[in-house]
């Protein structure tokens, strides 16, 4: 299988302070690869290098291309869908202008988005910031599902939802995953032996292990010592 | 910042030869055609000078406010103005000698600061320029309105009464010229003086990192309110020496326009560097004293409008000059110089890294301690 | 009781002006984060060319008065664009460069007007309807006031429905509210900064023809004056925010009238004074950071 995202010695910098030291990893161009570590360690702003969003340099390749020297809108027409951490919807714009804000393409995939989320249909003209937690992750989601992208990066998509609600969006997840690869930072472990089947653990800016989810997982004293946590728990923050 | 023995003297031998020229500056027949109006010892002359030295002072201490504390203030016209002024009213309403005079000018001055910096320090960035904006307005609105004290917009006159024969007249503008010398060296050093104290290096820091500063225990409101009371003390010295230079003020002395005339020195000079802003005054004040010459000479008049107009204008000029600044050469004459020199060093030998380095660590350690 | 009334009135007609002149500076800033220094040369220039324009007609009739309007809306909008193409546009995400070109560029164009229509004042007129005054519970009211109302009710309405309906709108009040997620939707904000500083070019320009016959003269002045005032209502408004520059608009305007009508004339002084209350109280304004 070859690789969709090939992350070589990516540095990135906010406000002129490192944040990430010295990351590289693939990611290949079916199924979830998870991005585990404690929190602090860059997780986010890797993400964040990736779409441009902050200052980088380091090498990041998009199938054939490079996207490392490009401006984040064109990365994401390339095909790079962004999920941030704290959903970032604009609460001031209804859900209806939310999703259009987000269509590129010429035939959006609006019949996806009502399948994987009938909550959000019913609730068009609702304003996003009057949303919950959940509802607003939807939109979140259906925005980067909306067009034919290449990989999506999501960041933290569990944070501060209740149970159930983390269930649904593991579930969206796990369908959208069918149709596109997915780089998936998450802190809830169970999320992530459920969905992801490779993982790459972050420390201090730097990679320090890759392989299989569940052998990561199921080792207790390597994710102790990577993660800081006991994989029974690891329900974050 | 330190540096070898040898370098800390070179720039201090420098200063003090630059200053003894132009204090021996008058008695010499020296002429620059094309920038002086004459010989260095007319009367004309030196009064351009004098004023060249009093915006250089102007320089000097905005560039505290925004090299140093990165603090971008639209309101320092307003100290400007209280050295002006408050000179000018307090010997007219006073009716004391020159010198007690001109110290509670400056102390009015301080005065007005610290009141006017206090409130404006609890905010940051645009907020701040906004009410040092606004303050400065307040003081241009109480100006043009009380024309009994201020003059209002005619502007006020030097009260001769009591100032000393030997600064009033054409004839003794080599006095004020060597008064302005003191000035602006008086300025030079306030601000030598803020940059080298601990003061300057919390209020240095705090532009780069406000939370870092405050997490070390360091109050970067305090430093700053002493960087902005310094510059406006310096900015009021030059105020006064403009009174006395001009024999009078105008209410453009605490006008907006005044403040961002400023800034475009600052900038033309380089931010962050104080020879820069000296060299930022000098030549925007020597500029636009050439250009206003050349804008009514025989060679202009006879161009067409569409360039006659633009060359008439020594604003439209400076503008222009100021933009292409901004955008290609954002680090200013200073800048430009000192990256160029850097460049040079840098392909030298390591061991000046090795300087630098040790340099930034010492740096470093003044703000940790 | 009539005087009331009178500083009432004229209050929400200056209001109206501060509008026209201030809704541009919020935009801008809210979306680019750009303190635009140059837009009270744009009023200025739009000012003058559209009186060269209505003296060349007729200045006195309504169809060259309404001409001079939309051609001072032309003119602002274009000279905004240009602005922004040349000097903002290549000093991408450095805002405090940009700042400084708008800076020089008000510098340089206040000159150069001087230099074109000289220092002086030049006193115009235009309708005669506009002279007159209309009496309104005992107050005589002079009727440009109403003009001024009526034509930034529009320009308001207009700019409501842009941002609402339109496609352009709606990346523009996304913008203000999260700039970098806009882009990682694969949008190209910076067309949306031409856009927006061409709107309130225009508004400005609107602003401009309106407030030379407020004033009765035309002079490279008359913007840098507005400016501040349009300044202190973005501020006090919340930068970013439209309905927060109308409110604000005809809150500092009617505050200004009072005090000028019963406080001896302290108008610009009261308005300083709210400011800097304001700022301190609540730094974000008074409706923070949403389009609309």
């Amino acid at each position: 299988m070859t690789d969709i995202l090939q992350v070589r010695g990516l540095r990135a910098w906010i406000s002129g302070q490192q944040v990430v030291e010295d990351v590289s990893f693939d990611v290949p161009e079916r199924g979830v690869t998870a991005i585990l570590g404690r929190n602090g360690v860059g997780k986010t702003s890797t993400l964040r290098a990736i779409m441009g969003l902050i200052s980088r340099r380091g090498e990041v390749r998009l199938g054939d291309e490079r996207i490392d020297g490009l401006l984040t809108h064109r990365i994401a027409r390339r095909g790079v869908g962004y999920v941030p951490e704290d959903r970032e919807v604009f609460a001031g714009l209804t859900v209806a202008e939310n999703l259009a804000l987000a269509e590129r393409d010429r035939s959006p995939r609006r019949e996806l988005v009502a399948e994987l989320f009938p909550d959000l249909t019913a609730r068009m003209a609702q304003r996003a910031g009057t949303l919950s937690g959940g509802q607003q992750q939807m939109v979140s989601l259906a925005r980067a599902l909306l067009n034919e992208n290449r990989v999506l990066l999501v960041d933290e998509p569990t944070k501060g939802l209740a149970p159930k609600v983390v269930d649904d969006v593991a579930a969206a997840l796990e369908r959208a995953a069918q149709t596109v690869p997915i780089v998936l930072v998450e802190q809830n472990l169970q999320v992530v032996r459920r969905l992801a089947e490779q993982a790459v653990v972050i420390a201090a800016g730097r990679v320090v292990h890759t392989g299989a989810t569940a052998d990561i997982l199921d080792d207790a004293d390597l994710t102790r010592r990577l993660l800081g946590v006991h994989a029974e728990q690891g329900a974050g923050a | 910042m330190t540096r070898t023995s040898r370098s800390t003297f070179v720039p201090v031998i420098v200063g003090i030869a630059v200053v003894v020229v132009l204090a021996i500056l008058p008695l010499l027949n020296v002429s620059i055609p094309g920038v002086l109006p004459g010989p260095t010892y007319t009367p004309g002359t030196l009064a351009l000078l004098s004023l060249c030295m009093v915006y250089a002072a102007l320089a000097l201490s905005y560039n505290m406010l925004l090299g140093t504390a990165g603090l971008l203030s639209f309101g320092h016209a307003l100290s400007f103005g209280a050295g002006a002024y408050g000179l000018g009213i307090v010997l007219q309403s006073l009716q004391m000698p020159l010198w007690p005079s001109v110290l509670i000018a400056v102390l009015g001055g301080l005065v007005i600061a610290v009141v006017t910096g206090a409130v404006s320090l609890r905010v940051s960035g645009i907020p701040f320029a906004m009410v040092t904006l606004a303050f400065a307005q307040a003081a241009s609105v109480l100006v043009r309105r009380n024309a009994q004290i201020t003059g209002g917009e005619e502007g006020l006159s030097l009260p001769t009464a009591h100032v000393p024969d030997g600064l009033v007249g054409v004839v003794n503008t080599r006095n004020l010229y060597w008064f302005a010398l003191v000035v602006v060296v008086m300025a030079y050093l306030i601000a030598l003086w803020i940059d080298r104290s601990r003061l300057g290096h919390v209020a240095g820091a705090a532009r780069e990192n406000e939370l870092r500063v405050r997490v070390l225990g360091l109050s970067p409101y305090r430093a700053k309110l002493v960087v902005f009371v310094a510059a406006a003390v310096a900015a009021s010295l030059a105020g006064i020496a403009y009174l006395l230079l001009q024999s009078g003020t105008q209410p453009h002395a605490v006008s907006a326009d005044l403040t961002i005339t400023i800034l475009v020195m600052v900038v033309l000079g380089g931010v962050g560097f104080r020879w820069g802003a000296v060299v930022g005054g000098v030549v925007y004040t020597l500029l636009d004293q050439r250009l206003t010459v050349l804008a009514r000479s025989d060679a202009i008049a006879g161009l067409p409008d569409v360039l006659r107009i633009p060359l008439s204008e020594p604003l439209f000029l400076l503008g222009v000059l100021f933009i292409i600044v901004v955008m290609f050469l954002p680090g200013g004459i200073a800048g430009t110089a000192d990256a160029l020199v850097r460049r040079r060093r840098a392909r030298r030998a390591p061991v000046s890294f090795v300087e630098a380095d040790r340099a930034d660590d010492v740096a470093e350690q003044d703000v940790r301690v | 009781m009539s005087t009331v009334v009178l500083a009432l009135l004229t209050g929400v007609g200056l209001g109206a002006l501060y509008f026209l002149v201030s809704s541009g500076l919020s935009l801008i800033y809210g979306l680019m984060h750009v303190l635009n220094f140059a837009h009270g040369a744009f009023l200025s220039l739009s000012a003058f060319i559209g009186w060269e324009v209505a003296r060349r007609l007729d200045a006195a009739n309504w169809g060259g008065f309404v001409l001079s309007i939309l051609v001072g809306a032309v003119v602002g909008a274009l000279f905004a664009a240009l602005t922004e193409l040349a000097l903002i546009r290549p000093l991408y995400e450095r805002h405090i460069e940009q700042v400084l070109v708008t800076v020089g560029l008000s510098f340089a164009a206040i000159a150069l007007f001087n230099g074109i229509w000289g220092t002086d004042p030049v006193y115009i007129a235009g309708p005669a309807w506009l002279d007159a005054t209309t009496s309104v519970l005992g107050a005589k009211v002079p009727n440009v006031y109403w003009l001024l109302i009526v034509v930034a009710a529009i320009v308001l309405g207009l700019m409501v429905l842009f941002l609402r309906r339109t496609r352009y709108g709606i990346i523009i009040r996304a913008g203000v509210e999260n700039r970098a997620m806009v882009t990682a939707l694969g949008i190209d904000v910076r067309r949306s900064f031409t856009l927006v500083f061409a709107i309130g070019g225009a508004a400005a320009g609107i602003g401009g023809v309106l407030a030379a016959q407020w004033a009765g003269y035309v002079s490279s002045g008359l913007g840098q004056t507005l400016l501040i005032f349009a300044f202190i209502v973005t501020i006090i408004g919340g930068l970013g925010s439209l309905p927060g520059a109308a409110i604000a608009s005809v809150l500092v305007a009617v505050l200004q009238q009072f005090a000028n009508f019963f406080l001896a004339g302290t108008g610009d002084f009261i308005v300083v004074v709210l400011l800097a209350v304001v700022l301190l109280i609540r730094p974000s304004g008074l409706l923070g950071r949403a389009a609309i």
